[in-house]
């Protein structure tokens, strides 16, 4: 519960994204795309229990890995966000914070609050729009280079053409915010 | 570094603010003079002639109310960007004019570096995460190596524009100065009822204009009293606001929570805000109005940071830049003591 919302909205919220979230995740793991295991629902105390999933959050290693190693897992989640969109998932908020590497060298994807079903280029656009936004204020220094083999991943998946429609709407995104100088 | 005096003018929208700060942060004086229009929202042009006007008397009253004379500044910062293009160009000019007449390293000053570095000096505070709302920007930013990153930004309006406009709709009248923000926030202390509205949060990212749409929809079929719109239109932007805040301070990390700019003037947000910081044991600091709305010492300050990293501009480069983004900007000021 968030004790800054009016309870109001604060339920409605909580209950959209708790009746919304483990469908999503259950639907990912469908097309390949490893999430935590789904153990408990209750929605009336828009409760989730799920599994601990064990290893080490993306965000924390990303930048100390070798650039071999972090090419591979640049296209290993570029493929995994294409597996998510072709079977109209939006993950909705695409940070390293909400990748895990396993022991096992899986990645597993957490945190499908924000997500959401649509086969649209626009959400697709935002997802990676906002991807692409996460590595540049938080791994600033590899952002350009990782950003590149992710979308390799991502074609591979989603076939070039697809993949463009996605990559052009992102650039019509980027134009719609304030202070871009490409505009 | 010998003591000194920094004068920095402001200039990016509709308010023209002088400010004179000592090397070491004391604020000498912070005036200034908002162009206010008959009706609708600031017509680029009418504020820059009103920036021309006004610039003198301002100056003059500067250096008359802090005791300092021209002959004792020893830099002129002035906001270069992000801004209106004829109103950046009229505080560059005088700036530009100032330095030349006399003598003086002249420092052109990122406005959203400005908001957060005032925020910083007066609150104290070391490393926040800064939400910064206001009528031209809604950005959550932090330092990290550098540079202060940008977490999470508007897809569209700004969050103050988008209250503004709203405002107008409802037909809320600005009196004696006051912004219209006042308005709704009074109103919305009147509300009892919460009506659902889109809430669109993306990431870190926010997006107002369908909630602004919504809304304005829902006023003109007249079918809820106008409190309990306003409420229910704050509670969903701020709660907006305060969840990717939230976002960014659990993404990075950190220990303290920094509100500026004119929205963030408004207690509910406040409000909001603190809870949250709380719940992440992070400190909240807001920041007075007179240093929160755009104004000239907080320039002045992010001038004298600027100068003792040499970054001063020659005049001829001076050029006002529309579109500077905060991350544009390294601040090589940040993090020298305890660098990490």
């Amino acid at each position: 519960m968030k004790k800054y919302r009016v309870p109001e909205l604060d339920r409605e919220i909580r209950i959209r994204r708790t009746k919304h979230e483990p469908s999503i995740i259950h639907k990912a793991k469908e097309v390949g795309v490893p999430t935590p295991i789904i153990y408990a629902v209750d929605v009336a105390s828009a409760t989730i229990i799920m599994e601990y999933v064990e290893g080490k959050r993306l965000k924390e290693i990303f930048d100390h890995v070798s650039s071999e190693k972090r090419e591979k897992l640049c296209r290993c989640i570029g493929r995994l966000v294409g597996r998510l969109h072709k079977s109209g998932i939006i993950h909705g908020d695409l940070t390293t914070s909400n990748m895990i590497l396993t022991p096992e060298g899986k990645i597993v994807f957490i945190d499908f609050g924000l997500s959401e079903q649509s086969f649209e280029a626009e959400d697709r656009g935002v997802d990676i729009h906002l991807m692409k936004r996460a590595l540049l204020s938080t791994h600033f220094t590899h952002a350009d280079e990782s950003f590149e083999h992710i979308i390799k991943g991502y074609k591979e998946v989603m076939g070039e053409d697809e993949a463009e429609k996605v990559l052009c709407k992102v650039e019509e995104i980027e134009k719609r915010g304030r202070y871009v100088s490409k505009r | 570094m010998r003591d000194g005096y920094c004068l920095g003018i402001e200039s990016t929208a509709d308010d023209f603010g002088v400010g004179i700060v000592s090397f070491d942060g004391e604020v000498l004086v912070n005036i200034n003079d908002t162009y206010t229009p008959e009706k609708g929202g600031i017509h680029p042009r009418e504020a820059a002639r009103h920036h021309a006007r006004t610039a003198g008397k301002i100056l003059a009253e500067a250096f008359k109310k802090s005791g300092i004379s021209p002959k004792e500044l020893s830099i002129i910062a002035f906001s270069q960007g992000p801004g209106l293009g004829p109103c950046l160009r009229t505080g560059a000019t005088a700036a530009r004019a100032l330095a030349s007449y006399l003598n003086l390293p002249l420092i052109g000053v990122n406005h959203c570096v400005a908001h957060i570095e005032i925020g910083k000096l007066i609150n104290k505070a070391e490393d926040p995460v800064t939400l910064y709302v206001s009528g031209g920007n809604t950005i959550v930013a932090a330092y990290e190596a550098k540079r202060y990153r940008v977490f999470g930004e508007t897809l569209d309006i700004a969050v103050g524009n988008c209250i503004d406009v709203f405002a107008r709709e409802a037909g809320f009248k600005s009196e004696k100065g006051l912004p219209l923000g006042r308005i709704v926030e009074e109103k919305a202390r009147k509300g009892e009822r919460f009506i659902p509205l889109p809430y669109t949060v993306k990431g870190m990212d926010l997006s107002f204009s369908g909630l602004l749409t919504a809304t304005i929809n829902l006023l003109h079929k007249g079918k809820y009293r106008i409190e309990d719109l306003c409420f229910s239109f704050q509670e969903t932007i701020f709660s907006m606001l305060t969840e990717v805040t939230e976002r960014a301070l659990a993404h990075t990390e950190k220990k303290e929570v920094l509100l500026t700019g004119g929205v963030g003037s408004n207690n509910r947000l406040k409000e909001m805000l603190r809870i949250m910081a709380e719940e992440h044991d992070a400190v909240f600091h807001s920041v007075p109005k007179e240093y929160a709305l755009d104004n000239g010492a907080m320039i002045a300050w992010a001038g004298v940071l600027s100068y003792k990293h040499n970054l001063t501009i020659p005049v001829e480069k001076s050029f006002v830049k529309l579109k500077w983004r905060l991350d544009e900007v390294e601040v090589p000021w940040v993090g020298e003591e305890d660098a990490d």
